[in-house]
């Protein structure tokens, strides 16, 4: 065998026909294995992989979106909420100044009653006084008169007549 | 010394191509290249089904490895060269680049160190599958008619010219691409062991001549040889890459509407 294949002269460009029958039968075998067992088990991981970061990225957008939405109604909540107190606070300041405005009132009203009942009473002891004087001095008058002229009037409507005369007269003359 | 004599005497000088055809180990079916053909179709089942029998999410070391080979040859040669239509072949371009990176390395691992795409037919056998792939989807897609219009007719042309053109880009589309394809793997790696062998035995050949300024100079045959081995991991790994995206290029142009 040895001599038989010594004595062969080999050109490097004229394939050795065993080499590729050889070859195409390895190489198909490998093929064969290969791509049938582990190749699209590699790819299907592959695939598995790209979709689990693309998948976590994405995830990721979405919370991030989702926060953004979060602070947005947030902010959204804090303003209407800062508007409300504002609104509030004004409510406040205007109730109080009403109630301040109806204090106020109430107590002028009730200063004005009690000056006008004062007054009112006033009037009426002055006129009870004068009422009370007109009668006493008329008394002390006629008493007077009678005194000074010594006898009782005779005619009751008469001495009446002439003190209530003589009362109007100083009246209208203190009027006047 | 006289032992390095003795190797370096029966070492043949200078390199052949016979050195190329290491003696059958039993009879033609069995050879150096035809057991490291099986060998890395074993190692490359083993690491698969290894490091793939129970894939996760978070993958293992292994895993990892297995998927980074996957996506460079998915995201880097395929979708670049074919677009996303073409992701479906990544899996086939995945085995075609695992399986010449790992027979390209054997160039430089020790005790194989030749590659066995240095015997053109194992490049033919892979250029084979790609022309043939590349021939057949392109007539299932668009019909043989239109897919041999497309290759062989620039349009836009004034017509007498055709009588040159089409002859140009028949020998270009259909003859070149697999000769090239085949013939770049496997001169790559034929220049490449040609050059190991001759830093390498011309190291020893030096060292067992007389003269010892000779002797001493051998050392720098020698770092050569190691630079070049270095040299030879990025070929190998260079041309796996060439070969798959020129491939992927191909077999993309059939899938591509037009001219």
């Amino acid at each position: 065998m040895f001599i038989a294949a010594e004595g062969v002269e080999h050109h490097p460009l004229v394939p050795i026909w065993q080499e590729l029958v050889i070859g195409s039968i390895a190489f198909a075998l490998l093929c064969f294995v290969l791509l049938k067992f582990v190749m699209p088990r590699m790819e299907a991981m592959y695939q598995a992989r790209v979709d689990a970061i693309e998948g976590g990225l994405k995830r990721a957008e979405a919370a991030q979106a989702e926060a953004n939405q979060l602070l947005e109604q947030y902010r959204a909540q804090l303003a209407e909420v800062r508007t409300e107190a504002a609104r509030i606070r004004d409510d406040a300041r205007a109730d109080a100044e009403s109630i301040r405005t109806d204090i106020l009132a109430k107590a002028r009203e009730e200063s004005d009653r009690i000056i006008a009942a004062g007054r009112e009473s006033l009037a009426v002891e002055r006129q009870t006084t004068v009422r009370e004087l007109r009668a006493e001095v008329g008394g002390l008058a006629v008493d007077l008169a009678s005194r000074i002229v010594g006898e009782s009037l005779a005619d009751e409507a008469r001495r009446k007549g002439t003190v209530e005369r003589f009362l109007t007269d100083l009246e209208s003359a203190g009027a006047r | 010394m006289s032992g390095q004599l003795i190797a370096a005497e029966g070492l043949p000088w200078p390199p052949r191509v016979e050195d190329f055809y290491p003696p059958d180990l039993a009879g033609p079916w069995v050879t150096k290249f035809t057991l490291m053909i099986w060998l890395a179709v074993g190692l490359l089942i083993i690491f698969f089904m290894a490091t793939y029998r129970n894939p996760k999410l978070v993958p293992s070391k292994g895993q990892w490895m297995a998927e980074s080979l996957y996506g460079l040859v998915r995201d880097n040669i395929v979708r670049e060269q074919m677009g996303n239509a073409g992701i479906r072949f990544a899996p086939y371009f995945t085995v075609l680049f695992a399986f010449i990176a790992l027979t390209n390395l054997f160039g430089i691992v020790p005790g194989l160190q030749i590659s066995p795409n240095s015997h053109i037919a194992f490049p033919i056998v892979l250029t084979a599958i790609t022309y043939v792939m590349y021939l057949y989807i392109g007539v299932r897609k668009h019909g043989l008619g239109r897919y041999l219009k497309q290759n062989l007719i620039i349009p836009g042309v004034p017509w007498p010219m055709h009588f040159l053109l089409i002859p140009i880009e028949f020998l270009q589309n259909f003859i070149n691409r697999p000769v090239t394809l085949a013939v770049r793997l496997f001169a790559n790696m034929f220049a490449g062991h040609l050059i190991l062998l001759v830093f390498t035995v011309g190291g020893f050949v030096m060292l067992a001549s007389d003269n010892v300024f000779i002797q001493v100079t051998s050392v720098f045959s020698f770092l050569m040889a190691i630079l070049m081995a270095f040299f030879e991991v990025l070929v190998a790994l260079l041309q796996a890459y060439v070969f798959v995206t020129l491939s992927a290029n191909y077999v993309g142009s059939s899938l591509a509407a037009e001219h």
